[in-house]
């Protein structure tokens, strides 16, 4: 896998925040605020951790990500894009008619490995291949993204017990905690937190990131599984709809679409933080 | 077979589930059983002792025990998520739609006691909508096993298949129904007794009863088709069309509600083919049923001997031929 320093990878999430932004506009479709709080979680994961790429992606031996809060797809979408899945103007096509760019994942997309968008099942489904991996001797880990507001769904506590019951330390959940969901704060629509209290209870070990850093979301993928034996959960405190500041902690911009003039403010201010970053100098720890 | 044959009772169609898995793991490393706290009622403890290494618990727990079969499934595992079929297609049902027929995993739903196997444990504990709902989904062939030998087949089938298959088992000895002639084939309906005034359509634990009901009739001088239609999804149309062609009345018997269920698939396929014939549905009627045991369950609703000989007469008096 291609090594990337954090300031070009900085710059790949820039670039690719526009991008997303781009073609939720052209679709007039998207959820955009929880694309823009995870967009640098797979950034780091797709270019720094999981090493798949189309050519690896049918071994059995790769490392796996089920994106368990589907409704983020666009910004898998433009990363699967850039780590040439598909070429990036196939993504013109996004939720038009006979499109394979759904507004959730699906198979008929290069790269993607499980159909998911209902929430809630993500965590066993990677807890069957986390599974899988055990029984073969495999080495790849399972990494699985959750929304905060998803945590409501009683499902994700089975497959949490059941993930350290089987110490399925090859699996790792990260939640996108962006502490908002479609009807508000999470914390105030029914609330899971603190939710590392409560993974710890059911046998996982827990960490806590700026999941907009990008050294430090390095850093903590290089560190599972946290305790061997046990599955890592990573609690990655974000913004929903970071980088576009009319966007950021807005619930409404949950599935929000811009108009033409937020559009354009939005893409001027991604494309300036874009240029901040490529002229900064970085003390960079390659 | 012969309809002056007796029927000799078998095993219950879950025991030799469980023996056929113990067959089909003892050579396939790949062969699981994924279970909820279930496998006593799934006959699956002695699978487990023997096989460990192939047996996956999840607890009571039955959304997660689909998730993670489908998990294990796209690793090339070839699994058999079995639960009650009460709880299976329905806590899980979504589990069912997304994770394995709609990503497309060969996962093998097992659903165990099905119908009303438990019916003196009340509604909660019957499955009288499984077919329907799974009729609905996408991707999944849907079988219901008469006897030992389609049980037997069906789930040696299910083991090297490449797509989505619900089993549906119930738990009482069933006898034999297949003659050494007779072929099994999923999504090919057989024709156990072969007749030409009355067509009876049945499957799973239905089918006994029928055989029974056809032995009344045949002492009457009536012969009845009696057709194992295990695959309710595909259907066979061919030879469901071919014996309404042949015979003066059709009836369909299903353990499960009548609505979306074997009989609904069987009249939708011929009214698409312009083939107009007295029918009728035996099943639950659109209640929670009278309390009971299995056998009381069906006499009350006519799903026995006596019952089905009396609906067949009663169609065929509707017919011209008679
Ligand atoms: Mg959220």
């Amino acid at each position: 896998m291609a090594y990337y320093s954090n300031k070009e990878l900085e710059i790949k999430s820039a670039e690719l925040r526009l991008k997303l932004l781009k073609y939720i506009k052209m679709a007039n479709a998207g959820h955009t605020g929880g694309d823009l709080s995870c967009i640098d979680i797979l950034n780091v994961l797709y270019n720094d951790v999981l090493n798949v790429s189309p050519d690896t992606f049918n071994d059995p031996g790769r490392n796996r990500y089920i994106q368990s809060k589907g409704h983020s797809v666009e910004a898998l979408y433009v990363v699967l894009a850039s780590k040439g899945f598909f070429p990036e103007s196939d993504l013109e096509t996004l939720s038009k008619y006979n499109s394979h760019f759904v507004g959730h994942p699906t198979r008929k997309v290069n790269g993607i490995e499980f159909n998911t968008g209902a929430l809630g099942h993500g965590l066993s489904i990677s807890a069957g291949i986390a599974l899988a991996g055990k029984m073969d001797n495999m080495s790849y880990r399972v990494y699985t993204l959750l929304g905060d507001g998803e945590l409501a769904e009683g499902s994700n506590w089975e497959a949490a017990m059941f993930a350290s019951h089987n110490k399925l330390d090859n699996l790792v959940a990260i939640i996108d905690n962006n502490t908002l969901q479609i009807t508000g704060k999470t914390a105030e629509v029914c609330n899971p937190y603190p939710v590392d209290e409560r993974f710890r209870a059911f046998g996982w070990d827990v960490a806590f990131v700026d999941g907009h850093n990008i050294p430090e979301l390095r850093n903590i993928f290089k560190e599972v599984p946290f305790t061997d034996g046990k599955p890592s959960l990573i609690i990655a405190n974000t913004v929903k709809g970071k980088g576009v500041s009319f966007m950021e902690n807005v619930a409404k911009w949950h599935h929000g679409v811009p108009d033409d003039r937020e559009f354009s403010m939005a893409i001027d201010e991604l494309e300036q933080n874009l240029e901040t970053i490529k002229n900064s100098v970085y003390a960079d720890n390659r | 077979m012969q309809i002056t044959d007796k029927l000799i009772l078998g095993k219950a169609n879950l025991e030799v589930y469980s023996e056929t898995l113990i067959e089909l793991a003892r050579e396939d490393r790949n062969v699981l059983a994924v279970t909820s706290d279930s496998r006593g009622s799934a006959k699956l403890v002695r699978f487990a002792k023997e096989l460990p290494e192939h047996i996956v618990e999840t607890g009571i727990a039955e959304q997660n025990l689909v998730g993670v079969s489908a998990g294990l499934a796209s690793c090339g595992k070839k699994v058999f998520a079995t639960a009650p079929a009460c709880f299976l297609t329905a806590r899980s049902l979504e589990q069912i739609k997304n994770d394995v027929a709609y990503s497309g995993f060969p996962v093998n739903i097992v659903g165990i006691s099905a119908g009303v196997s438990y019916g003196a444990l009340g509604s909660t504990h019957h499955s009288l909508h499984d077919i329907a709902a799974l009729r609905a989904i996408n991707n999944i062939t849907i079988v219901v096993p008469a006897d030992n030998t389609e049980t037997c087949l069906s789930v040696k089938a299910a083991a090297s298949s490449d797509k989505p298959i619900y089993l549906r088992f119930g738990k009482k000895p069933m006898p034999h129904l297949y003659g050494t002639d007779d072929r099994f084939e999923i999504g090919r309906a057989s024709v156990l007794l072969h007749g030409d005034d009355i067509a009876f359509i049945a499957c799973g634990e239905a089918v006994a009863p029928v055989f029974e009901a056809a032995q009344l009739l045949h002492n009457e001088g009536i012969s009845a088709r009696v057709i194992s239609m295990h695959t309710i999804k595909p259907l066979d149309k061919e030879t469901l069309i071919t014996a309404a062609n042949e015979c003066s009345g059709l009836i369909t018997v299903e353990e499960h509600l009548i609505f979306g269920g074997l009989g609904e698939a069987c009249a939708a396929a011929l009214m698409e083919e312009g083939v107009y014939i007295p029918f009728q549905r035996v099943g639950i009627p659109d209640e929670y049923t009278v309390t009971g045991s299995q056998t009381d369950i069906f006499r009350h609703y006519g799903i026995s001997a006596e019952g089905l000989h009396a609906s067949a007469i009663n169609i065929l008096k509707r017919t011209s031929k008679n």
